[in-house]
């Protein structure tokens, strides 16, 4: 394999952990906060949907960027309501959105764009373009360092560093200011931070809101920015491998961008055969690397690679004792 | 016990002072049952007040109202005199309330400084938070002797210190009145000792401490004066030192009560349980019992003393069948076959062994379940209980009735699900389940944990009188008091191993308290 071969499997890694990489902090704010959230993969496509619908319309990405994240954001509250207000069962609370996103996406679309259950291709001002980090074309030229900033750092979308900026300030959140204080607080022990005479329900659902605006993000990033437009089911899984690299990453957020760059780079093989061929010297299913993810997740949680401690009081709903 | 010998223990309000809590006429019923009816109490400031009852007298819904957790539907609080609203907690904190509350409320994988600032930080970052805790913290262990390492993670501190932390806690938060709920239900007789001194030290720094407790003993010795409630009601509050343990008891139950189990020496026969060398292993590989030697002859009740975690649960556990062992154990004689056929809790059972697991709301009861299901777990395979390939559901109802009128369940409803009895009876059901199969030798873990006096006395007497059958009895408690009135021997565990074994007529607390604390005497 040539060093043009690698920088561009590891540019394509880049890409494909961005969404996975937002949905996974998304899921670490919510499970801290002690809400379990399958339904990411729900609300990443609702995102998706949206942003490429309203983008397609406006012809604006930054209006359809908003619109995902207000849907996101509406799922989120939907989980917050049984989860949270009606201490209803987390796990089919999530269910329920993801079908309900998987349904409702293909049907708005038909009925808004009779194409098929698709949006039309965003172009131009409707979708993110690549950003040219300053420099990048005046040190290509330079050999090693330049094409591994040129085509490596340089030239994603803008959703790409923001995701990257999301590690060291969720991290900073969460461990070095109140909110983050309270927020771990109330994923292991709501009964001390209820007794300490703050609302166990506010920060549950501030958590709630912020995994959503975090998916929002993820889902606009799929439509607007790795692809042009909506298509059915496109999340295709995206969700539920954060959710694994949530566990993974037991739930920090340094190891979910590890975890998070880990299963990009399986994505990318997927998608290079001749790569892994001429690594391994035979072939490979792609699936077979597409489902690694869960392999390892389920390596983990047998315990052989340290344990994973899920936030102490996840999955339970708070009801106030004497 | 009571008087003055610290020269710190009378009340030192003055005259004309006002009380530092007053409750004027609380009420609050759920549903039907009222749980407080019409409650007046005063509490002076820097006194130690004791609020006792049994289980279910309403101490703790009393409690709740005062730290803004319920809603009270009459009357009024009235903190240095000034009338006070508490509808949450928030509240009872801004008022210089502070509760210990008997199941701690710390984030266990947060440090001691963390917990203490959550919700009471100052500014939106943690930096100067922990940093302004920090040096309170010194304060404050200046000033009462409450010293704790800030940096320690809640979940390696033991109980004892874990309390300290939410002393410590409440202090912080400025609280002049101290609420306790059954603070020494998880410590050893040292750390209750120490407990007791720094809520003396606390007294004379001027605060006012309530202490919520279901035990005698430590009314008696460490407050001014207390007040008793029965069934929602506060039927008096006396001062300390005019009163006597039996009046209490008298007070509490609306009966009199016999304090101390009324029982004839011993005549031990042949022994019924021999253990050799029996070790237990982890799951994390770490060794719990080192080679454990014990007998246990018919006609006698062995007591095995020990602060919990130190091995007596898994030599429970190990004797019931259900947890994996290397060594010997014989019954009446014969080995029992620890890996193999015997294995199992039916097999130790067909052996004639009866266990009251310690846990009995997750190892002796379905809690969902009724009783009469309850007391065929277990026995459920006895051929009297069969009828064809079903169980023989009206047999084992009639005889869950009869069983439950001989040991005064109350109600005496075999279809009543077994969470809906109070502790006292969840404890009579799974004695009835035991004792009833008549074995040779009776396993029991914590007999009276949770149970209140009333049913204190009779369980007791249920023991005693297996004993006097003949039969071999095993006690399991973290109660010293337990053991030292019910047992004829006693052994002590201390990290896996028999620290010594004393007749309880030759010993007392104090000796028993140093094998404990692993101290060979």
């Amino acid at each position: 394999m040539d060093f043009l071969t690698l920088i561009q499997l590891l540019d394509s890694t880049v890409r494909l952990a961005t969404p996975l990489l937002l949905a996974c902090l998304a899921g670490l704010f919510s499970e801290r906060a002690g809400i379990f959230d399958i339904g990411l993969e729900g609300k990443m496509l609702a995102a998706a949907f949206f942003s490429a619908a309203i983008a397609a319309l406006t012809g604006s990405v930054w209006v359809g960027l908003a619109a995902g994240i207000a849907a996101s954001m509406v799922f989120s509250l939907l989980h917050g309501l049984a989860s949270i207000t009606f201490r209803g069962n987390q796990l089919i609370s999530g269910v329920a959105i993801n079908f309900l996103a998987a349904g409702l996406t293909v049907l708005i679309a038909q009925d808004w764009f009779s194409q098929g259950g698709r949006t039309p291709s965003l172009m131009g001002g409707a979708r993110f373009g690549p950003i040219t980090l300053p420099f990048a074309d005046a040190l290509s030229g330079v050999p090693v360092l330049g094409p591994i900033y040129a085509e490596l750092i340089s030239g994603h979308s803008i959703l790409v560093y923001l995701a990257f900026a999301c590690v060291p300030l969720t991290w900073w959140v969460l461990f070095r200011t109140r909110f983050g204080l309270r927020l771990r607080a109330v994923g292991e022990n709501p009964a001390a931070v209820d007794t300490a005479g703050v609302s166990v329900v506010g920060l549950r659902y501030a958590a709630v809101l912020i995994c959503g605006v975090l998916c929002g993000i993820a889902g606009a990033y799929l439509s607007t920015a790795l692809q042009a437009g909506f298509v059915k089911d496109m999340s295709a899984g995206r969700g539920f491998i954060a959710l694994a690299a949530l566990i993974f990453a037991k739930w920090r957020p340094w190891y979910a961008l590890y975890a998070t760059l880990l299963f990009g780079l399986f994505g990318a093989l997927e998608t290079r055969p001749d790569v892994i061929e001429a690594l391994l010297g035979l072939k490979i299913q792609g699936a077979l690397l597409g489902a690694l993810p869960y392999v390892m997740t389920v390596i983990i949680l047998a315990g052989f690679v340290g344990k994973a401690i899920p936030p102490r009081a996840g999955g339970q709903p708070y009801v106030k004792e004497r | 016990m009571g008087t003055d010998d610290t020269g710190g223990r009378q009340a030192t309000a003055a005259p004309g002072t006002a009380p530092a809590i007053e409750l004027k006429g609380i009420s609050k019923a759920f549903g039907p049952v009222q749980a407080n009816k019409d409650i007046s109490i005063r509490v002076m400031p820097g006194t130690i007040h004791g609020i006792i009852g049994e289980n279910g007298a309403g101490k703790s819904t009393l409690m709740s109202i005062l730290y803004g957790f319920y809603k009270a539907d009459a009357g009024e609080v009235f903190i240095a005199g000034k009338r006070t609203d508490i509808p949450d907690s928030q509240a009872a904190i801004a008022a210089g309330i502070g509760m210990v509350f008997q199941h701690f409320k710390l984030v266990e994988n947060f440090t001691v400084l963390e917990n203490i600032i959550l919700g009471a930080e100052d500014g939106g970052l943690l930096r100067p938070s922990l940093a302004k805790a920090r040096k309170s913290l010194l304060e404050l262990e200046h000033e009462y002797g409450l010293n704790v390492d800030p940096d320690a993670v809640i979940q390696d501190l033991g109980v004892g210190m874990q309390q300290r932390v939410e002393i410590l806690k409440a202090l912080y938060r400025q609280a002049d009145i101290l609420i306790l709920d059954e603070p020494t239900g998880v410590l050893t007789p040292a750390e209750a000792d120490q407990l007791f001194r720094i809520l003396d030290r606390l007294r004379t720094e001027g605060k006012t401490i309530i202490l919520i407790t279901h035990k005698l003993r430590e009314v008696m010795e460490a407050t001014d004066t207390v007040s008793v409630m029965r069934r929602g009601e506060m039927t008096a509050t006396v001062k300390t030192s005019e009163t006597s343990p039996a009046e209490l008891a008298e007070l509490m139950v609306g009966r009199k009560v016999l304090l101390r189990v009324d029982k004839t020496p011993a005549t031990p026969g042949p022994v019924v349980l021999d253990i050799k060398g029996l070790r237990v292993r982890d799951e994390s590989g770490v060794e719990r019992l080192k080679g454990i030697d014990l007998q246990v002859r018919a006609g006698e009740i062995l007591g095995l003393a020990g602060v919990a975690g130190n091995g007596q649960s898994e030599l429970l556990e190990v004797l019931g069948g259900y947890a994996e062992a290397t060594g010997e154990i014989h019954i009446n004689g014969q080995p029992l076959d620890l890996a193999g056929k015997d294995a199992h809790g039916r097999a130790r059972r067909a052996r004639g062994i009866a266990h009251v697991p310690e846990d009995r709301q997750r190892e002796g009861l379905i809690m969902d379940f009724s009783a009469w299901e309850n007391t065929a777990f277990g026995y459920h395979r006895d051929p009297g209980y069969q009828s064809g390939l079903l169980l023989n559901n009206a047999r084992i109802r009639t005889e869950t009735e009869e069983k439950m009128a001989r040991f005064d369940v109350r109600p005496p409803n075999p279809a009543l699900a077994a969470k809906n009895f109070s502790g006292g009876n969840q404890q009579k059901i799974v004695l009835a389940r035991e004792i009833e199969r008549d074995p040779d030798l009776l396993l029991v873990g914590q007999p009276t944990r949770g149970v209140d006096i009333g049913a204190i006395e009779f369980i007791h007497q249920q023991i005693v009188a297996l004993r006097d059958k003949g039969k071999a009895v095993l006690l399991v408690s973290v109660e010293l008091e337990e053991i030292l009135a019910l047992a004829d021997r006693v052994a002590v565990m201390f990290d896996g191993t028999i620290m010594g074994e004393r007749l309880s007529a030759q010993t007392d607390e104090k000796e028993l308290g140093l094998l404990m604390a692993g101290v060979a005497a």
